[in-house]
Formats: structure tokens, sequence, C-alpha cells
């Protein structure tokens, strides 16, 4: 493996990871439980898109095969997908959401806050800009679990079977592959390792004054998205998001 | 005459800049792109191309396509050869919003940006005075971090009791 393909399958996995989740938030367009959690829900989705564009639009000049953010967002399949398996959960019920959430901006957080010193020009000004649009998502998902997981007996009940569903993706966000070994080597990205350490410490605080529990799942993680094995939602997915593009190629705005 | 050049190149700046000024933000059509610290830089090039630079508040800030060609409009409509230019870094701070952009975002109803991000009351995490554009009450609370755009949030009065919005600090 090149230094170039390293770099693109890991732009790839970003911007497929900013892209299915900003996809899942945007249905919550006019269908959350108030305004202001619907219009929360779409701003986040915008800053993720708006995100996706400049990662997947890097990742087509760095594979130099002439393909655009849209070539990348609209005419992959599911198996070329590098998004982890958390983003592509479905919505559920609002807990559900925001457990998913909370999981992913914690990661992307402490992610972010180490790519700013990347010797990649592109990954630190993409880091830079973004840690300030991440910071107010994860301001958000933190204080949605602390509110919702110490607030009524019901309210925590569906927090706690959330946490429970989504624990077991979780482990995944920290999977280092060939590309990552050669980047950190590089000084272009981090070693998820070490993200891996400050996200417990976030997660466990904020779960503990949040009154909720991890499951106790025998250290059982999912795995699979960094070879391309998806669950079965990424299809959904893919099928709504991609159909206009797919049906009228050369449609335009 | 390199002098006299110089001259030429300074005016025609500050005349694209003065046209520049008529292009608004599309959400925010009291503010140019200028005042809100979008319009980053103009280059003249020796042919007489104009590059424009500009940069996004946020990244997926869907004003950013109509802004383009709003530029590009505007200094065809003068003759010009424009090339306009998108980047990201620096990134984007509400610390380049101007002195007269404050004050008109606060006449039209939104609150600007309460402190620079270098404040010490900022670093420290000390809640901060966001007043009420309408009666300037300083007791106003927070109902969502996210609004009606991207950049702003909800807040709400609790003297006059009317809701706003506030230009968040990024």
């Amino acid at each position: 493996m090149t230094k170039e393909e390293a770099l693109y399958e890991y732009l790839i996995r970003l911007g497929d990871n900013a892209l299915i989740l900003g996809q899942r938030l945007g249905e919550w367009c006019g269908a959350a439980h108030q305004l202001e959690s619907d219009i929360a829900m779409t701003n986040v989705a915008l800053d993720l898109v708006g995100q996706a564009r400049m990662l997947l639009t890097e990742a087509g000049e760095v594979e130099g095969k002439g393909r655009s953010e849209d070539d990348l967002a609209f005419h992959r399949n599911e198996f070329e997908f590098r998004n982890n398996l958390l983003v592509e959960m479905a919505n559920g019920d609002f807990g559900q959401t925001i457990t998913r959430q909370f999981f992913f901006d914690c990661f992307y957080f402490h992610f972010l806050q180490a790519l700013k010193s990347s010797k990649s020009e592109f990954l630190q000004a993409f880091a830079m800009k973004s840690i300030k649009e991440v910071t107010y998502h994860r301001e958000l998902s933190t204080d949605f679990m602390i509110r919702l997981g110490d607030g009524t007996e019901e309210s925590h009940e569906k927090m706690q079977y959330a946490v429970n569903l989504l624990w077991e993706y979780t482990g995944e966000l920290f999977e280092k592959t060939e590309a990552d070994e050669i980047l950190i080597a590089e000084g272009i990205v981090p070693d998820l390792t070490q993200i891996k350490s400050l996200w417990e410490q976030d997660v466990m605080a904020v779960l503990e004054k949040a009154t909720l529990l991890i499951p106790d799942n025998k250290g059982y993680m999912a795995s699979g998205s960094r070879k391309g094995h998806h669950s079965e939602y990424l299809g959904y997915i893919l099928a709504e998001m991609q159909y206009l593009p797919r049906m009228m190629p050369d449609a335009k705005w | 005459m390199p002098n006299g050049n110089h001259m030429k190149t300074a005016t025609g700046k500050e005349e694209i800049y003065a046209l520049l000024e008529e292009v608004k933000d599309p959400e925010i059509p009291v503010l140019s792109i200028r005042d809100l610290g979008i319009l980053r830089d103009v280059e003249i090039a020796e042919n007489g191309q104009v590059t424009v630079v500009i940069t996004p508040t946020y990244s997926g800030c869907p004003a950013m396509d109509t802004i383009e060609r709003e530029v590009k409009e505007k200094l065809e409509a003068e003759g010009l050869d424009v090339l306009v230019k998108s980047k990201i870094s620096p990134a984007w701070t509400t610390d380049w919003m101007t002195e007269e952009g404050r004050q008109k975002l606060e006449e039209y109803g939104i609150a600007p940006p309460a402190e620079s991000t270098a404040d010490k009351a900022s670093i420290l995490g000390k809640p901060k005075v966001v007043r009420c554009p309408r009666c300037k009450s300083e007791e106003t609370s927070l109902i969502s971090q996210f609004g009606s755009t991207a950049c702003k949030a909800l807040y709400r009065c609790d003297d006059c009791l009317e809701t706003f919005d506030y230009f968040k600090c990024i």
C-alpha cells in the first residue's frame, strides 16, 4: 500500500462517517419532539455534510482518477463505504439518536483535537475548521445524555436501553488498519489507541453523571466496516440518498 | 513607472472592495460579506484578472454558492474577469466581524457575538452576557445552541420575554 492509497482510504473513512451520520440526522427534519431539537439535529447534519464534501473532494484528488465529491457520495456501493457501523445505526427514538451522537461526538472531538497537528496541510486546516463545529455538537449530545439519563424513570430506562444497544458498535471506532500504520508513521494522522483512552475517560464521566451503566457483554465488539462489511441498514440509507443522482445522472441544481 | 502602477492597483483594489460592499449575506441581508469577515482577500493579476478569496463561516454553510455567484455577477457587470476561490484556512472566526457589522447586526435584531474568542471569560468558561437586541436587557437565557441558521443560537429575553437570535462565537 502506497502513502497515497493509505491517505485515500483514510479520507474516505472520515468522509463516509460525516456523510452517513449527516444523512441519518437529516431524517429528523420535521420529525423531532420539539422544534428546537429538530433544528439542532439538522444543524449538526448540515455541518457534517459540509465536512463530508471537503473530505470526499480531497479523497477524489488524492485518488487521481478524476472522481468528484458527488461521484464518491452517490456512485459507490455499500462494500466501498468505510463509515463506522455506529453512524449507520437506525435513529430509533430520540434517546438512541442522542446516544449514537454522544459516542461519536466524543470520539470525533478528541480525534480532531489530535488531527490539528497533522503534517498534512489539508487535514490540519480541516481539523481547525471542524473542531469549532464539533465542540457545539458534543455539548449538545452531552447535555441531553445527562438530562435524559438522570431524568424521569421512563427517560432513564430508554437511555439505558440505547446505551445497551449501541455499546457494541463503539469498539470499531478505534480499529487500525495498514493505512493507519503508514499515516501514523508519517505524522499525518493520530494513533487511534491514544484517542480511545481519552474517549473512555470522557464517556465514563458523562455516563456516571447520567446515572447510566455500560452493558456487560463480555467485551464483545462488532466489527467489519474497515473492510466494507456493513449492517443491513447501510443499503437502505444509500438507496434513499443515491436514488436521484443514479436515476438522473446529469441532474443539476 | 513602478510607482504609478502600484498606485493604480491600490485604487483598483479599493474600488473592488467598495463594489463588494453591496454583496450581502443572503441569510442576514444587512451585513456585507466584508462585515462578516467572509471576504478574505482581493488580488489583481498583471493581466487584470481579479481573484476574490472567500471563506465559509461553517463547513456546511448553504449560502456559499449564492455568495460566490453574486461576487462574480457584481464584478463581471463592471467588465472584470473574475475568479472566486474558497479557502478554509485560517478557519473563520466571529472575531473577524467588523465593529460596523456588529452594530448592524444588533439593529437588525440579532445579538452580536458576546465576546472575542480570545477573551478571558471565554477561556475560563464564565457565562457570557448576551444582551437582548430589542429592550437591551442583560437578563437573557439560552433556549438552544442551534438556531435558524448554523451560525446562530436561540435566546429568550427574561425581561421583555421575546425570543431572539444570537450570533454565536466560534
